[in-house]
């Protein structure tokens, strides 16, 4: 059985008899049983109580939780025990982080990946105008960077030079405008941030299921979340995942403005719209391209494990990173 | 006869047994990269452990490999159930790595494979071929020095191999 990713949206309780874990939501008559087996790892958006014997009984099975609030952010991870890690990668990892140049290469990487993508996007969209031009000279600023902050710098103009971009091709209710967060002010900033951090989530997984320390980041600063290497990584997969989902959506009209609502600290999907993202998100994680290198099939999601791999190949020494450009 | 743990047992039978399947594949193993499903042959160290506190057990289960260690007077035979024979010589001086461990241990062994799905077995003994292991070990250990993985090289084994995306992707 392939396993998958289970996501709760209502509220309930999750707890274990015996060998089963079960869940149950007010509407049941009886509790539901989940079949670990077949489970990946655990999406939790409703209030949901979870019983010790439960995350005993995930622990065992290796399948970490991921936590989010009723704005659908990211809360945080039940990131089962520590997997056996590599001690030394663990120090090849930390080394990158250590040496400058190495680190400041690193860093580059991921943004360059990330521009590539996003051009990538533009060109689908058939909104690309100027941009590769663009990209050129912040390419060479790139190079000639010498701290991490100008490199973020360069990163964060490239993103608005993207978004005004993008904004050309998306309908009058669901323009980007400005790109704000926390809390979201329009509806499609509250839906890019919603994917981002199911994809944030998603990325914390797949690192959990190889020997990389997902603390030890390059382009972001180790502390600024928990698992920062999955921030880094995430800049790789947020244009070609989750800003392509949310463009499908609203220029299909899967979502709509009824799927928002707007609070006192800003604008949010509601379940139903939830549901609908969360949907389509999984669609799209199981969806899968042919790859250039390994001559298979593999699914979108397995492209961030790979991307884990290459990641550990750099650390190792063979061959440098070179970060995935979407060819799909 | 050598105290237990000897030095060398640093070196598993499972990092020989790669040797002979793949350098690249030795040296992520012997870093603790893993990829799961691993775990052939039961630890000799833990086999050994078990037979010092007396554990009279006569067989080992490990995941699907079956291991019985029968002892007839001071010989004994370490029984392998193997799946076909294109890892021969890996399981082979994976086996011969054993009996040469348990002969600097003062225990006299055989090994024997089986292959039940080409009804063969094989009997190894370690007669003379001291110097192979030996070899071998030094080509572990050299191979586990290397600042980086040796450069994979592709070939039929790869597309079985649990490593097969991390060398190629
Ligand atoms: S994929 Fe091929 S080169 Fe890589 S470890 Fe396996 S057998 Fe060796």
């Amino acid at each position: 059985m392939r396993k998958r990713s289970k996501t709760i949206l209502s509220d309930g309780t999750l707890f274990r008899r015996e060998n089963t874990l079960y869940f149950q939501n007010a509407k049941m008559k009886k509790p539901k049983p989940l079949v670990v087996e077949g489970i990946y790892d655990i999406y939790i958006y409703g209030h949901v109580n979870i019983t010790s014997q439960a995350l005993h009984y995930l622990a065992q099975k290796g399948i970490a939780v991921h936590f989010f609030n009723h704005h659908g952010y990211y809360d945080g991870s039940f990131y089962p025990r520590e997997k056996l890690h590599s001690g030394d990668l663990v120090i090849r990892q930390v080394e990158h982080y250590l040496n400058r140049e190495k680190r400041l290469q690193l860093a580059r990487l991921f943004v360059k990946g990330s521009a590539l993508n996003m051009e990538k996007n533009l060109k689908r969209w058939k909104v690309a105008d100027g941009f590769s031009g663009l990209l050129e000279e912040l390419f060479r600023e790139l190079e000639m960077a010498k701290k991490i902050t100008e490199i973020m710098n360069v990163e964060a103009r490239i993103r608005s030079e993207y978004y005004s971009r993008w904004d050309e091709h998306l309908p009058e209710d669901f323009k980007i405008v400005k790109r704000t967060r926390r809390p979201p002010e329009n509806e499609m900033n509250a839906l890019i941030s919603f994917l981002n951090s199911r994809l944030y989530a998603t990325i914390v997984s797949e690192l959990y299921n190889t020997q990389l320390v997902p603390t030890v980041s390059y382009l972001h600063e180790p502390g600024e979340r928990r698992f920062s290497l999955a921030l880094d990584l995430s800049e790789i997969f947020k244009p070609i995942i989750a800003d392509r989902i949310a463009n499908r959506l609203v220029k299909q009209g899967t979502i709509r403005k009824e799927h928002f609502r707007g609070e006192l600290n800003g604008v949010l999907l509601t379940k139903e719209g939830m549901r609908k993202v969360v949907e389509a998100y999984n669609d799209e994680m199981r969806k899968s391209v042919r790859h250039p290198n390994l001559k298979t099939n593999v699914t979108k999601q397995r492209l961030i494990r790979l991307e884990a791999y290459k990641l550990m190949r750099h650390f190792v020494g063979v061959g440098r990173y070179d970060p995935l450009v979407a060819w799909f | 006869m050598e105290e237990y743990p000897l030095d060398d047992l640093l070196i598993t039978g499972t990092e020989i047994n790669y040797l002979f399947i793949c350098p690249t594949k030795l040296w992520y193993f012997a870093k603790g990269i893993t990829m799961e499903q691993e775990s052939e042959w039961v630890d000799l160290g833990k086999f050994l452990h078990e037979r010092r506190y007396g554990n009279e057990e006569k067989e080992v289960q490990i995941g699907r490999v079956k291991i019985d260690f029968i002892r007839k007077g001071e010989i004994i035979e370490v029984h392998e159930v193997k799946k076909g024979k294109s890892m021969e010589k890996a399981h082979e001086m994976q086996a011969l790595y054993y009996l040469y461990y348990l002969k600097r241990l003062g225990i006299e062994a055989k090994a024997v494979l089986h292959y039940p799905q080409l009804n063969e077995t094989k009997e190894i003994t370690l007669d003379g071929r001291e110097r192979e292991v030996e070899e071998a070990i030094q080509e572990v250990v050299r191979i586990k020095s290397l600042p980086a993985p040796p450069k994979p090289v592709k070939s039929k084994k790869c597309r079985k191999c649990a490593y097969y995306e991390l060398c190629w992707v």
